[in-house]
């Protein structure tokens, strides 16, 4: 090939260049959009935060969630959780959620053996690139407009692929319509300008509903005040749910 | 033209209008619109029915409950969060279904001793502190912090 060496030089400097144009072009996201932006920062985008430090794992929010949501009493069913952690002075930690912690929680660990102990709310992450909206065969559960994830009830065909591919486990089938149900931000509620029921009966108010897009508003301002950390950031999934006082431990 | 082709166009015609048919009756309405889902579905999650109706709501007729509550340390809870859903109790307060916890639990719930939580709020431990009576016989529900006389 004639000049192939010069040839090999062009190509070679103009990918260079492009893959460092598109590394300007989009760089990386603080956690604020953890890792991905609005797709119009005009307009509403959820997001949620929960405050580990004042969570004193009354259960409140997690019964609240089944009330409101008509998710089935048996224990199995949860949108919303609260998990006790305990990390012991021997490194050992052990994670308890009795009931989602509805009936409230024992430290069964004495102590003078506990080294650091605290309450995880857990819920649907609303991640904006959601592993669950990925794997959905029929395009029966999608990221919404504002940021929400949520599920088409009469398009599911309760295949479990999204109970499978969520990495925090907020997904289950519906034992009785046999499709698949989990958080939906109260998008009933929220959407009439109301707060989601696990908002409404904290009462240390841990948790917090807000608009990622609202400079102002009660989500950004705990995100400037506190220092928030999402779970598992390593798979990149856009998570929009953020936690102050969050632990190494908590998976 | 190949022979061929003269046989497999109107085929491959056939077919394809079979599917564009068949598609167009598959496919629901609004599906596309916003993205690889029916968008009809956002307005149907909208449409839920809500349980829950805000502590506004309740101070609406229970003002004194709702200033006794406010008084102190408890401001920051809702009514619901001890009552469970009110909003049908809002739309038919003649029909009694609001939920009253009587039972020390639920006060234990947030205020029995767990070292979890020992630095954030106040705790007693249920099996030692005055374990004949319901914490309301002595505490007043809405003032807690007040005893009754």
């Amino acid at each position: 090939m004639k000049q192939s060496r010069r040839n090999f030089i062009k190509k070679a400097a103009t990918a260079a260049t492009g893959i460092l144009a598109t590394g300007i072009l989009s760089p990386f996201n603080a956690v604020i959009f953890a890792t991905e932006k609005p797709t119009d920062p005009t307009k509403v985008w959820w997001g949620y935060g929960i405050d580990i430090e004042k969570c004193i794992g009354c259960g409140r929010c997690a019964d609240a969630c089944k009330s409101e949501n008509n998710v089935p009493r048996e224990p199995f069913y949860f949108r919303n959780w609260v998990e006790q952690y305990t990390i012991k002075n021997n490194g050992e930690v052990k994670v308890e959620s009795p009931n989602g912690g509805i009936n409230g929680f024992v430290q069964t660990v004495p102590e003078e053996d506990i080294f650091k102990s605290f309450f995880v709310p857990k819920m649907c992450n609303h991640c904006h690139k959601s592993p669950c909206v990925q794997v959905c065969p029929v395009g029966a559960t999608y990221d919404s407009p504002d940021g929400v994830v949520l599920v088409d009830e009469t398009y599911c065909i309760g295949c479990r692929y999204c109970v499978q591919a969520c990495p925090y486990g907020c997904r289950y089938i519906h034992p009785e319509k046999n499709v698949v149900d989990k958080c939906t931000l109260c998008y009933h509620r929220i959407s009439k300008g109301k707060t989601t029921a696990c908002t409404e009966v904290c009462p240390t108010n841990a948790r917090i509903l807000g608009d990622l897009n609202d400079k102002e508003g009660a989500l950004v301002q705990f995100m400037k005040e506190h220092n928030c950390l999402i779970l598992k950031p390593h798979l990149n999934t856009g998570n929009k749910l953020y936690y102050n006082g969050l632990n190494q431990e908590v998976r | 033209m190949p022979p061929q082709l003269k046989t497999l166009i109107p085929l491959f015609a056939v077919f394809i209008t079979l599917f564009l048919v068949a598609r167009y009756f598959l496919v629901p309405d609004s599906f596309g619109e916003q993205g690889h889902y029916r968008f009809n579905s956002v307005a149907e999650n909208k449409e839920r029915v809500l349980n829950y109706a805000g502590k506004e709501a309740c101070a609406e007729c229970h003002d004194d409950k709702a200033e006794e509550l406010g008084s102190d340390v408890h401001a920051n809870l809702s009514c619901e969060t001890c009552h469970g859903p009110g909003l049908a109790h809002y739309d038919n307060p003649e029909a009694s279904n609001i939920n009253i916890p009587r039972e020390r639990t639920h006060c234990g719930l947030c205020h029995s001793f767990n070292s979890t939580r020992k630095e954030l709020i106040a705790q007693i431990d249920l099996t030692d502190h005055n374990v004949e009576n319901k914490c309301i016989e002595c505490h007043n529900p809405h003032m807690p912090w007040e005893i009754k006389e």
